[in-house]
């Protein structure tokens, strides 16, 4: 360990410090995204192998592998570590990296705030994961964790469950805070805000919904604690209270919540789709506003998470027409992102693979979205595979997919090498088969009448279900490879240039590759 | 640590490595987890005690000290130029906003159990038919009744009396008096503080935190008459629920609120803060401003309506 | 690793059963059931048109950038253009989509209207969910209780732990169906005891949460006699996956024999009573 003595290591351009302090204390942006991209891509795998426990207790009908009561406890962990831990970090994590450098400042608005927004999350996701060895076992409610069963009938893990959701939160309000702060307050001069790169855009506007929606989450879990542990009735009708009270407070989070997930996603295959196609982003305007009236509308449309739950009428309707619209302004995004390829000048790099991937798939989720948006059609659909199809392809191969683009597309710019392209090739073909494989047939299985989170199931199912199986290892398998590649390119690879891409736009690409330790201490001026 | 970088002041300060925020992070951690296993341990009846929580607490207090000592010598090393200030100021303003969000769940809760649930049990409006399960229930807020028989409503709650006169005995009706005008005093201190009055600074901010201590106790004084007279407890059905949890963390605000002004008092007696430079008081004062705001939302929608 | 090994050969195993299984399979099952009601054909329809809508967005949105793919790429030296922006092509895909949209909500608010419209029965039958057995009781029209019953899983353990074949309708028996009469407006209050569990009927097309201290509403109308199955769509512990309902339709002659019997009297006025309502 370096000791940090004060006297003498004030050169404020010096590298970064040794051993393992240089992470624990570090107030540099890049060393910070670099820890969320890492701790992300751990709780891929380790919320993978959740889901490749639930894949392989599925193969076929009976109970296999594991209980009942484990598989409950999988498929929560599972949802919870790949939403909270793996893609929302990994967002953070290329905000971290990326938007000081698009815009020209020299590191976030609030360096230390920063490593603490990172340092909470190893520590949250400790103590979440510890619960599965209690004994009492982990959390087993689901991801959504509906009360009463998350409050009167949880098992005592819960408790710790709530804190772990409070600090997550915390962790996420604070990294808004700064992204936003640093976006509003840190760009170069001369960039003014529609000049902005779409990605620091989408994350203007996601780091907004975060702030919104985060302390509502932690409201609702704040209101389970009191119900467990000091004797109130939110969600007990004895005393008044109402369960579908805790389902609006979470979904008013929750919806807002997925499209966190999702805008980031859009900011980035906005970059790669106009890098490869060699030509501009078309109708940049009208990105910006139809990001910002998706995250309008994230606001109004909660309720559709629960068509089922007998709101009145009136409700149903409104919830029903408030989630179409939503399908306007992103068909806008998605039209612009096909005219921008159109008659551009196209090379199928790992980056743009993924991204072209990106839009067939996340449109077929989308598709599926809106069908889901039908209240009276959702009655059939609700809670059955047919909604796990959909958010693993606006998820899976939407949010998680644009992650991997960015990655490759950033990698040169971050370690200074070119990644190997045909590993990075094989890595996406596989994943592409492998995305599909597993989760195409489960639209099927569900339209079918396979309820969602069980672990055992009629026998009509079970071809489908064999088939997502074998998708869930072959989707997994290349993850493997992932982490070789990225290993590798850290290590050597072919120097890469300041421009990586050709013609890429952008103030990233002017800077050395690797990027040096501080970028735009002074800050550029943009024309 | 305060050594300026080649590019001087007007390059925005990166602060060099710190050890505060890892700490902050082990100590929440700490906290939260001694917190859960005391919560788990007293609900089964076991051994329980805080000794983790309390750590966690005392790291956190001790970085968090450490930190804003930090912050306020880069400033008077002048590190701090005014793109930085404006990073504050955002920081600060979106993180009142993040808090008017939490209370926002609970107001809402609060809205949603007053006009669906509570007369949806009660036999009235689109789900009525949940009378069927509670035969006899007539949804009266003001009453506090309850559906179920096992969970006892309070005796009285603390609806404000039907006229005006009757409200100078009524004590939200101070409260609200006093965080109102504690408002217009924390003003007077800023307004003091920019145009160089040192004394009415003082003075008004020693007033503002004087009203804050006396808002506190009043609470108190309203909460032991709840419990012990009223019978209107966290148990007593959704009347009682929404009530502590809307007016206790207003409450822990307002605590939070007046240590913060406390400090600032303490910088103000250190000789801290200039006219053109004091965001570290204005950033208080928000905060006050901000706390004072929830409960007028409260005292309207938790007391009088 | 005898363990693994194990895993291995049940997988194998599963495999080679799933491909003798296939031929024998009827049919397939991959979409969303007709039903049995005028709702669930309806619903069933809706769901197709705008399956079918989004088929058709696709192939032009598809089309359009596989032609780009195909067309547009540096390796066949096609040079990139340079326009990026038209406010008339924005205008117009933002009006068309809208207008899709409201062609999709008007039948679907029709069918929603419909759905909602649970007065007017002919009877009423509370669905109660337990942590994890459904019990129905058969209310009269002023909601006192006739008869009531549980419904538990009727598959037998030694099928589910793999130690006997499963038979045909593994997992969606139980040891007590809900009687209904066809051609009768059947109207359901649903509550729980413990947790939220959820009603589902594919064929009827009602899906319903069961909300402890609260009823939902739903109603179906079955002109069909049969048993209908389905299965609780709420996670509701670690039983969720083994509550199962089965619903037996038969013709309303039936159905007063069978209420009467369920009474304990063949004839008794009571039952009579309630058993007319059917009619
Ligand atoms: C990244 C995350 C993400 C995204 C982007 C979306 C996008 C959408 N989602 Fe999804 N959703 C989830 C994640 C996401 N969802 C998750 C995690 C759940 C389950 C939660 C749980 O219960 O565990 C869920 C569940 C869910 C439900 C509840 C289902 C149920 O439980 O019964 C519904 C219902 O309305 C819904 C609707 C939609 C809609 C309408 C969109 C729209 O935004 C999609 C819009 C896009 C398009 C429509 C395609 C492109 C558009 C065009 C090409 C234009 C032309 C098209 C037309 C006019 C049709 N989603
Ligand atoms: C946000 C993102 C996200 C991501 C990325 C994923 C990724 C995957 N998900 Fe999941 N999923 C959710 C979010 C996500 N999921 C949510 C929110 C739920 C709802 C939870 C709930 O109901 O409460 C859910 C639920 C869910 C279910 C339904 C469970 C149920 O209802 O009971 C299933 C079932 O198949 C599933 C499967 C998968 C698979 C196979 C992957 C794969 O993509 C995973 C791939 C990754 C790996 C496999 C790891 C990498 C590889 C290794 C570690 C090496 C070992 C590999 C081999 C030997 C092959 N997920
Ligand atoms: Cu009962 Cu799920
Ligand atoms: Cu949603």
């Amino acid at each position: 360990m370096s000791a940090v003595i004060d006297a003498h290591h004030d050169d404020h351009d010096h590298g970064p410090a040794k051993g393992i302090t240089r992470w624990l204390y570090t107030t540099n942006h890049k060393d910070i995204g670099s820890m969320y991209l890492w701790f992300s891509f751990i709780m891929l795998l380790v919320g993978g192998v959740m889901a490749l426990i639930i894949r392989a207790e599925l193969f076929q009908p009976g109970l296999q592998f594991v209980d009942p009561a484990l598989f409950n406890q999988m498929t929560t962990n599972h949802g919870l570590i790949m939403v909270f831990g793996a893609i929302m970090p990994a967002f953070v994590g290329l905000a971290n990296w990326m938007i000081p450098m698009m815009i020209g400042a020299p590191d976030m608005a609030l360096p230390r705030m920063n490593n603490l927004s990172f340092w909470i999350l190893p520590f949250a996701f400790t103590m979440l994961i510890s619960t599965l060895f209690m004994e009492s076992g982990g959390p087993n409610f689901g991801w959504t964790f509906y009360a009463p069963l998350s409050t009167t009938y949880a098992p005592e893990s819960v408790t710790y469950f709530i804190f772990a959701v409070h600090l997550a939160g915390a962790s996420s309000i604070m990294g808004a805070i700064n992204i936003i702060a640093t976006i509003l307050n840190m760009r170069a001069p001369g960039m003014t805000l529609m000049k902005m790169p779409m990605f620091v855009w989408a994350w203007l506007i996601t780091a907004y919904l975060l702030i919104a929606v985060m302390p509502v989450l932690a409201g609702a879990v704040t209101m389970m604690l009191f119900d467990i542990h000091f004797g109130t009735s939110f969600f007990d009708a004895a005393g008044g209270g109402d369960p579908v009270l805790f389902q609006h407070v979470f979904w008013f989070f929750g919806h807002p919540k997925v499209y966190i997930m999702i805008l980031p996603a859009f900011g980035i295959v906005s970059h790669i789709i106009s890098t490869f196609a060699r030509k501009p982003l078309f109708g940049y305007d009208s990105m910006v506003y139809a990001t910002s009236s998706i995250a309008f509308l994230s606001f109004i449309v909660w309720a559709h998470h629960m068509f089922t739950v007998g709101m009145p009428l009136a409700g149903e309707l409104f919830f029903m027409y408030a989630t179409m619209l939503i399908a306007v302004p992103t068909g806008v995004k998605v039209f612009n992102w096909v005219s921008t390829m159109w008659r551009g000048s196209m090379t199928f790099e790992t980056p743009m693979l993924f991204a072209l991937a990106f839009v067939f798939l996340f449109t077929i989720g989308g598709f599926s979205g809106l069908m889901l948006a039908i209240a009276p059609a959702d009655f059939q659909y609700h809670d059955t595979y047919f909604v796990v199809a959909h958010f693993h392809y606006v998820l899976v191969s939407g949010a998680l997919f644009s992650i991997f683009g960015a990655v490759y597309f950033w990698l040169p710019k971050w370690t200074g090498h070119m990644y190997n392209e045909s590993l990075g090739k094989l890595h996406f073909w596989l994943s592409f088969i492998g995305v599909n494989l597993a989760f195409f047939p489960m639209h099927f299985s569900g339209l079918a009448g396979m309820p969602r989170r069980i672990p055992d199931y009629a026998l009509q199912f079970a071809d489908f279900n064999a088939w997502s199986t074998v998708g869930a290892f072959v989707f997994g398998l290349p993850q493997l490879l992932f982490l070789w590649i990225l290993v590798q390119v850290i290590r050597t690879g072919k120097q890469a240039t300041a421009e990586v891409w050709e013609g890429a736009e952008g103030l990233e690409w002017t800077v050395p590759s690797p990027a040096p330790y501080h970028t735009f201490a002074t800050p550029p001026v943009v024309r | 640590m305060t050594e300026q970088h080649a590019g001087g002041q007007d390059n925005y300060f990166v602060p060099h490595d710190s050890k505060i925020p890892v700490w902050i992070a082990f100590g929440l951690i700490l906290f939260m987890f001694g917190f859960a296993s005391f919560l788990n341990a007293s609900k089964t009846g076991a051994n329980s005690n805080l000794l983790l929580l309390w750590i966690g607490a005392g790291i956190i207090g001790v970085s968090l000290y450490s930190w804003f000592t930090n912050v306020i010598r880069e400033n008077h090393a002048g590190l701090a130029n005014a793109q930085l200030r404006r990073s504050y100021v955002w920081g600060m303003g979106w993180f009142i906003f993040s808090e008017v969000m939490f209370f926002a769940a609970f107001f809402g809760a609060l809205y949603y159990v007053r006009n669906f649930a509570v007369p949806w049990l009660g036999g009235e409006g689109d789900k009525g038919v949940s009378n069927y399960l509670w035969p006899g229930f007539s949804p009266d807020w003001a009453s506090g009744e309850n559906p179920s028989t096992y969970r006892p409503g309070p005796a009285e709650t603390m609806a404000a009396p039907s006229s005006i006169t009757s409200w100078l005995a009524y004590l939200p009706f101070w409260n609200t008096a006093i965080l109102l005008s504690s408002s217009f005093t924390i003003h007077w201190a800023h307004t003091g503080l920019k145009s160089g009055n040192r004394k009415g600074l003082t003075a008004w901010l020693g007033v503002t935190i004087a009203l804050g201590v006396i808002f506190l106790f009043l609470q108190a004084e309203e909460y032991i008459h709840a419990y012990e007279q009223l019978g209107l407890t966290l148990g007593s059905g959704i009347y009682g629920s929404t009530f502590y949890i809307l007016t206790g963390f207003h409450g822990f605000h307002v605590t939070l609120g007046t240590f913060m002004l406390m400090m600032c008092m303490v910088r103000v007696l250190k000789g801290h803060f200039s006219p053109d430079d004091h965001f570290g008081f204005e950033a208080c004062s928000w905060y006050w401003y901000f706390v004072d705001v929830v409960w007028m939302g409260l005292f309207l929608f938790v007391y009088v309506l | 690793m005898m363990s693994k090994s194990r895993y291995l050969a049940q997988a194998a195993a599963a495999i080679a059963a799933m491909v003798m299984t296939m031929p024998v399979r009827a049919a397939l099952e991959y979409n969303m059931p007709v039903g049995v009601t005028d709702v669930s054909r309806q619903v069933h329809d809706l769901h197709m048109i705008i399956f079918w809508i989004c088929v058709a967005i696709g192939v032009v949105v598809f089309g359009a950038m596989l032609v780009s793919m195909i067309m547009h790429r540096k390796s066949i030296g096609h040079e990139p253009a340079t326009f990026h922006e038209s406010t008339k092509v924005e205008i117009l895909w933002t009006i068309v989509p809208l207008f899709i949209l409201v062609a999709m909500a008007i039948p679907a608010t029709r069918v929603l209207v419909e759905i909602y419209d649970t007065g007017g029965e002919d009877m009423v039958v509370e669905v109660r969910g337990y942590q994890w057995k459904w019990e129905y009781k058969y209310l009269d029209a002023s909601l006192n209780e006739q008869v009531s019953f549980f419904s538990n899983l009727a598959t037998s353990r030694a099928e589910i732990t793999n130690q006997t074949t499963k038979n045909e309708n593994y997992l969606l028996e139980v040891d007590n169906e809900l009687v209904i009469p066809a051609n009768t407006k059947v109207r359901f209050l649903l509550t729980a005891n413990d947790v939220i569990h959820s009603w589902w009927v594919p064929d009827f097309a009602i899906k319903k949460d069961a909300i402890p201290g609260f009823v939902n509403e739903a109603w179906t109308y079955v002109e069909e006699p049969g048993i209908y199955r389905g299965q609780c769509t709420e996670l509701c512990g670690k039983d969720h996956g083994f509550m199962p309902i089965v619903v037996r339709v038969v013709p309303k002659e039936e159905f007063q024999q069978w209420y009467a019997a369920q009474l304990g009297t063949d004839s008794g006025d009571e039952a009579l009573a309630v058993a007319q309502l059917a009619q």
